[in-house]
């Protein structure tokens, strides 16, 4: 049952309204029992501000290698988003009585997150944004203190942090290698290539990548008719030119799949191959939370409000930023209320629904903290499609067609 | 029956810029365009070049006039209403999309996506008065029939903002379902109804004290509930249906507006997006975003008659008598 928190005016302009029928002294009087009253039933309208203290804990990065110099490496990913996100939070919380404060831990490359997660972060707040590796996050959700501290991931994509190595105080922002996996094979499907050339590269998280594709592959009866590591053994006789042809000479294939996340060789695959073939994958037709191409549904406004503020396109970790501050605001606004019970258990109820640019209402997977979204499917300049793609149907919401449905979850979540 | 007379001895054209019965008007986002329909002979009748990006779409209390905003020319044209010739413009501010008309007519109040305001327009001289801060992305508005509120609602700020048309400030808010967008007063200026898209649901709140009085969810078999987005909102003037167009389900639903009961459910066009009565009340026009269509219900048996391809992204719906 939603009670309007907003009605003090009303019973103001009403108090108003009955005062020319009463005598000055006993006016004062009234006024001051009506103070009194609204003081006491209104607890959250009362004068003094309802604080929300958010903590966005991060590490700096080295600069990675990089292929081209078109994008530039962007430092504070995620941190934008964070910051315009509470500036929304704080319009509404204009008009509430609920100030939202962000307040920022960026690790030096060489520092401890552990040791600042300990002395500046716990005790202190309740809610943190993290935007960590994924073992870096389970560290820290593993940490005693972190037991009563609600964690929102911004920037791991893995699988086994959902499944198996799921933490019962983390919830996760971003779509898992397993949602953007099922939804290119969702399109593939669609498009009929179901003869995949898969292209893996040597990085852990390339082979995690393969892994979900292979899943996806399986569960939409796709065929997988060739698979290859990229071997990085370049020499003076190769050229990407020619290497390419080489390394993709294989048997008749409708796509190649590539599983490249650092983007070591993936670009160079599109106009290479020896046959003409489209690229999916992390490169080519790629899967994400969002992406600079992205207008419908509002997005537009979105893109220039981030662009904005931070001065650059809005990347993934900022969109998962941006969303875990505004889940906060809304859980916050709705349960009126700053603590961790009643805001956790307002994000994982059926009531919750967050606006995210996207087509679809989003809200939390209750059995492992996966935020239920739609992927984009962008090319370098044109949003190709979002998935969950037409035609793919599900009792509850089309959305859980993308990564581990409930009755495929490896998550059990210790209650606490 | 003059109509089919003047058609019938081929002097058509003549008669039928004066005689015409009704006028439904339809902005074509992706077209650049309006498309004017005759809604009796179920005809698009043509389609001409308006400027960038038309949306939000008005008609003059004297039918007149027609107010369009041009997103992306950042002004609401001013067109005459029979002749289709550009008059003038107002400042509107950047990006107009949505904005409503006062009952007189003579101001316009703008909502402001991407700065959080309301502007407020004095028609006759064409000058922006004030300008209103509002919540974050504002987009439906409204002016209660007896001109009391300027209603705005705040997409991503979650409200519904009162303002007084006489102070253009801010009396009340109101927290409603996520991302609203449509506002709509009853005739009688008692209740206001908000649809939200993200919590597929229309809540309509008692103006005399902003309170909520019902929330109305809506269930369609064989639709997932996250399809179910609420946009255009409707009432018919003595309060007995309203009717509101359900986004991407690709439906209109019929809703008893004294019990707050669902009563039907009627298929149109893809992403029904905004709503208008014919001047008579018996019959709804409904622009279909993706589906380039408008589709005409017949409100006397609630049946959709006809879908009339209008042109590519259909928006806003203004109907002449």
């Amino acid at each position: 049952m939603f009670i309007n928190p907003l009605k003090l005016t009303a019973n103001n302009l009403f108090a108003k309204k009955m005062m020319p029928l009463i005598n000055p002294p006993n006016q004062i009087f009234i006024s001051l029992l009506y103070l009194l009253l609204i003081s006491t039933t209104h607890p959250a309208y009362a004068k003094a501000k309802l604080n929300i203290n958010i903590a966005y804990l991060s590490q700096e990065q080295k600069n990675p290698p990089q292929l081209s110099n078109l994008d530039p490496f962007v430092k504070d990913k995620g941190l934008k988003g964070a910051e315009l996100g509470i500036a929304d939070d704080n319009t509404t919380g204009e008009f509430t009585g609920q100030q939202f404060n962000l307040v920022k831990f960026i690790v030096p490359i060489e520092g401890n997150i552990v040791d600042t997660f300990n002395k500046d972060i716990a005790n202190k707040f309740q809610y943190v944004i993290v935007n960590l590796n994924a073992e870096q996050l389970n560290t820290i959700a593993d940490l005693p203190v972190a037991k009563n501290i609600l964690l929102f991931d911004v920037a791991t994509l893995d699988d086994a942090l959902r499944n198996e190595q799921c933490r019962s105080n983390v919830l996760h922002l971003l779509p898992s290698r397993a949602m953007r996996a099922d939804a290119l094979a969702q399109y593939m499907l669609k498009k009929r290539w179901n003869k995949w050339f898969l292209v893996i590269g040597n990085s852990p998280e390339d082979r995690l990548y393969a892994d979900a594709l292979k899943r996806s592959a399986k569960r939409f009866g796709m065929k997988i008719v060739t698979e290859k590591i990229w071997e990085h053994t370049y020499d003076a006789r190769k050229t990407t030119q020619s290497d390419i042809a080489v390394f993709t000479q294989v048997d008749d294939y409708d796509v190649l799949v590539v599983a490249d996340e650092h983007s070591e060789f993936g670009e160079y695959l599109d106009y290479r191959t020896w046959l003409a073939r489209p690229i999916i994958g992390t490169q080519g037709l790629i899967a994400s939370a969002w992406h600079k191409t992205h207008e419908q549904w509002g997005a537009i406004q979105m893109q220039n409000r981030f662009k904005d503020k931070a001065g650059r396109w809005m990347e993934e970790q900022d969109y998962g930023a941006y969303l875990a501050t505004r889940a906060l605001g809304e859980a916050a606004t709705r349960s009126l209320s700053s603590e961790l019970n009643p805001i956790k258990a307002y994000l994982l109820s059926p009531a919750f629904a967050l606006n995210g640019y996207t087509g679809a209402p989003l809200s939390f997977r209750s059995w492992d903290g996966q935020l239920r979204m739609p992927v984009l499917l962008a090319a370098p300049r044109s949003l190709v499609a979002v998935a969950p793609i037409e035609g793919f149907l599900h009792p509850k919401t089309e959305l859980d067609t993308l990564g581990y449905d409930q009755a495929e979850s490896h998550c059990q979540w210790t209650p606490q | 029956m003059i109509k089919k007379t003047c058609l019938s001895i081929a002097i058509g054209l003549l008669c039928l810029g004066n005689v015409m019965a009704e006028s439904v008007f339809v902005t074509l986002e992706n077209d650049n365009a309006l498309a004017i329909v005759d809604p009796i002979a179920g005809q698009l009748i043509k389609t001409i070049p308006i400027g960038q990006r038309p949306r939000g779409i008005a008609i003059s209390p004297d039918y007149k006039f027609l107010y369009i905003a041009t997103s992306d020319d950042n002004t609401i044209k001013i067109i005459d209403a029979s002749t289709f010739k550009e008059l003038g413009h107002l400042p509107s501010g950047k990006d107009p999309e949505t904005f409503a008309l006062n009952p007189a007519g003579n101001r316009i109040y703008v909502s402001n996506e991407d700065d959080s305001l309301v502007t407020v327009i004095d028609v006759p001289n064409k000058k922006a008065i004030k300008q209103i801060k509002v919540g974050v992305e504002p987009e439906g508005i409204t002016v209660s029939p007896d001109n009391r509120w300027l209603v705005s609602a705040s997409e991503t700020t979650n409200m519904v903002h009162w303002i007084d048309t006489k102070t253009n400030t801010i009396i009340e808010n109101t927290l409603v379902d996520p991302r609203p967008r449509a506002v709509s007063f009853t005739a009688d200026s008692q209740q206001l109804w908000v649809s939200s898209e993200m919590a597929g649901s229309v809540m309509v709140l008692d103006a005399n004290n902003q309170q909520l009085i019902k929330t109305i969810k809506f269930e369609i078999s064989g639709i997932t509930t996250d399809k179910i987005q609420p946009v255009g909102v409707v009432i018919d003037k003595e309060r007995h249906r309203a009717y509101v167009a359900l986004g991407p389900a690709n439906r209109v639903a019929v809703i008893n507006a004294q019990t707050f009961e669902v009563e039907k459910i009627l298929l149109v066009g893809q992403r029904v997006w905004n709503l208008a009565f014919s001047p008579d009340q018996k019959r709804l026009y409904t622009t279909n975003g993706t589906s380039n269509d408008m589709s005409i219900i017949d409100l006397d048996s609630q049946t959709v008659t006809k879908s009339i391809g209008v042109g590519t992204y259909p928006w806003g719906v203004a109907v002449k008598p």
